[in-house]
């Protein structure tokens, strides 16, 4: 690489194979199953072939991942990271079963092991594919495409450790399962790459968070997979919340398996992060399925945040509801792109989907796109987008009340996005959430206590 | 206390009011009749400083101050409310938050003090029995669902817990049935004081039945054609407004 011109895509390509190549030589990584040692060498065969996606892919249209390109990561050195556990606390859901991982990595000394309640299983993956194979082996790396996502490739290379959640036939879990994923440099630029199994049995019923938190302002790296498996009318609700470093990259890819009669219902928020994109994929693999993916994208300065979910009908009598939101200032870009897929047989379906931005700077944008491909006829999809600035009759109702524009402003502002953490059902992370968006507001918003 | 004095103003480019006189003394009610398009609402929304609408000439003083270079949060903390026409919903602010966060904003402006959550509360139960609301809607957003008399009885609410100065009632009995209006009137003329004065503004007669006005006048064409006693509503519900219609 010659110093005058910056790293090409294909030259990342090229540096982080380089570094799966030094991964596959540590010992950890040859005493894995023969199961786990093929995942990994069929993803880093299909990320060789397909390599960083440039902006010519159409799924990659509008993020550029040149900045990720442009920064030589290397991995995280497990042993060398101390992080204070005081540094943790404000991202801790008290009572709830909880895990912590340090860039990827498994901190014993952060994860706390309150109470268990029979049924649930919150541990290490690797111990899961040490000790239970048979319980891992028929998931793992099953369901998260390789094909359709390189980044979700890149990960798989690199299958090691991560976060393994089996909740059991029956098993109604009352307190959150809480998985935290924390990034950290110190010095250098780091790359992890995280990874989450859940599997639910039969009429399981449970609530998991999943936090990415960045511990410092640095550049790290952040390319997850989560993988969710779940059983016939089993309820499940999911909110994941990243709020990476102003200067992270955070990229993940989650992907939903829904049996017959599944609930699921999830909230997907996003604050931090320089360049962030997140795929959502669920699929109703049974008929009678409710899924719900909501979310909120908090973006100002030169943040780019794209949301990508697709939502395939593979069945009949499914429905799908979808709420993402979007505020945007400073000179941000959001990206919203909501696939629906409605198979042949898939009759009945009924969809719904909805993006809202509202544009706060005439230099923030947002390019939203619904894609609806329907096969069956006897179907009810519908879809809307809008972009739009604070509502004016509403700003002058609130001000012919005697309340400032500022604070006027600051009250829609959070009034629309709250929308969203309201549906939150962890109650401590709702009001965590509200505290966090009326943090956001632009300055100058004399709002007290949460509204 | 108030005192508008050739007044135009342009909405989209299009003049609505082309030369509004009008004094309003502190403790009078007076009442804007006209026919539609005449610019009764557009009256309304220019004194309580709506920026859509743009006032192109004249002056309007309130308490001795020039109105006109007030912003909207400034008239309204001098003492100015609007009752509006339609009252917009805003999903995700609690009527309790936003009426006790304006309440605040105004008694700060008086050097008065700020009232805690609680004694929000006791203030504000007195004025909900007034207009026959119930407490539920106080949690709920700011309009959110709420019927069309329910709204307008909120705007009454919100009134009587600001007790403003200058009320400007904006069609305020648009929509409303008997009993809703009836409603709504007791609570304005449980406001009526010797230090307040209100504008009335209205289509039809009804509604002066029950909040009866000291002078009526009659807003056609963008101006103010002809005023009167009470019985000049009487005149116009009998006979209509065919003899002012677009008066120049």
């Amino acid at each position: 690489m010659s110093l005058a011109t910056e790293p090409t895509t294909a030259d990342a390509k090229q540096h982080h194979l380089a570094l799966h190549e030094a991964f596959l030589a540590t010992a950890r990584a040859r005493g894995a199953p023969a199961f786990v040692r093929a995942l990994r060498a069929r993803a880093a065969e299909r990320f060789l072939e397909a390599g960083f996606p440039t902006t010519r892919d159409e799924d990659w249209k509008y993020t550029s991942v040149a900045p990720i390109a442009k920064v030589p990561f290397r991995l995280a050195d497990a042993a060398a990271l101390v992080v204070d556990a005081a540094r943790v606390g404000p991202q801790r859901l008290e009572g709830a079963h909880e895990i912590v991982f340090v860039n990827g990595a498994y901190s014993p000394a952060l994860s706390s092991k309150g109470a268990a309640e029979p049924g649930l299983l919150v541990g290490r993956l690797a111990d899961a594919i040490a000790k239970d194979a048979g319980a891992v082996e028929p998931h793992l790396g099953r369901h998260a495409s390789i094909d359709a996502s390189p980044f979700a490739a890149l990960n798989t290379a690199f299958l090691d450790d991560g976060a393994f959640v089996r909740i059991d036939k029956g098993a109604l879990i009352e307190r959150p399962i809480h998985v935290i994923f924390l990034s950290t440099a110190a010095g250098q630029p780091v790359a992890c790459h995280p990874r989450l199994l859940c599997v639910a049995g039969e009429k399981a019923e449970a609530k998991i968070v999943e936090t990415f938190a960045g511990i410092d302002g640095a550049a790290t790296f952040t390319n997850a997979v989560a993988e969710y498996v779940l059983g016939p009318a089993s309820v499940v609700k999911h909110t994941k919340v990243q709020r990476e470093s102003e200067g992270a990259f955070h990229v993940s890819t989650t992907h939903l398996d829904l049996d017959r009669s599944v609930t699921y219902a999830s909230q997907s928020i996003s604050i931090g992060g320089s360049l962030v994109r997140n795929d959502v994929n669920a699929v109703c693999g049974g008929e009678g399925c409710e899924v719900t993916l909501d979310g909120l994208y908090l973006a100002r300065g030169r943040q780019h945040v794209d949301n990508h979910t697709t939502i395939d009908h593979a069945k009949p009598n499914c429905a799908s509801r979808e709420v993402y939101k979007g505020v945007l200032d400073g000179r941000s870009r959001g990206v919203f792109n909501g696939k629906v897929y409605v198979r042949p047989d898939a009759q009945k379906t009924d969809g719904k989907q909805t993006n809202k931005n509202l544009l706060l700077s005439e230099h923030a944008s947002i390019d939203t796109k619904p894609q609806l491909e329907i096969f069956a006829n006897d179907v009810k999809c519908t879809h809307g987008a809008t972009i739009g600035q604070i509502d004016e009759d509403a700003l002058f109702y609130l001000r012919s009340r005697g309340i400032d524009r500022e604070t006027a402003r600051g009250l829609l502002i959070y009034a629309f996005a709250t929308e969203i953490t309201h549906k939150v059902p962890v109650e401590k992370l709702r009001s965590r959430l509200e505290e966090w968006v009326l943090r956001w507001l632009p300055e100058r918003t004399a709002i007290g206590e949460a509204p | 206390m108030l005192e508008i004095k050739n007044l135009h103003a342009t909405a989209g480019g299009k003049e609505i009011l082309k030369g509004v006189d009008l004094s309003v003394k502190t403790g009078e009610v007076h009442a804007i009749m006209g026919p539609n398009g005449s610019g009764k609402s557009t009256l309304a929304q220019v004194l309580a400083g709506r920026e859509a609408l743009e006032v192109t000439e004249g002056s309007v003083t309130y308490l001795g101050r020039d109105l006109l270079d007030m912003d909207a949060e400034e008239r309204a903390r001098e003492g100015i409310f609007l009752a509006f026409q339609y009252p917009v919903e805003i999903p995700g602010v609690s009527n309790t938050y936003f009426l006790k966060a304006a309440l605040n904003a105004i008694r700060k402006h008086r050097g008065e003090p700020e009232v805690d959550a609680v004694e929000f509360l006791s203030l504000v139960k007195k004025r909900m029995k007034l207009v026959d609301m119930d407490e539920a809607l106080l949690k709920r957003p700011v309009n959110e669902g709420f019927s069309g008399g329910e709204k307008k009885r909120n705007e009454i609410f919100q009134m009587a817990v600001l007790e403003p100065k200058l009320g400007i009632l904006d069609e305020t009995d648009s929509g409303l049935d008997i009993d809703a209006l009836k409603i709504v009137a007791r609570g304005v003329n449980s406001l009526r004081a010797k230090d307040r004065a209100f504008v009335v503004v209205t289509h039809y007669q009804r509604l002066l039945n029950y909040i009866v006005p000291d002078f009526v006048h009659v807003l056609a064409g963008g101006r103010i054609v002809r005023s009167g006693g009470k019985e000049l509503a009487h005149e116009l519900e009998a006979k209509g407004y065919g003899g002012f219609e677009g008066a120049a």
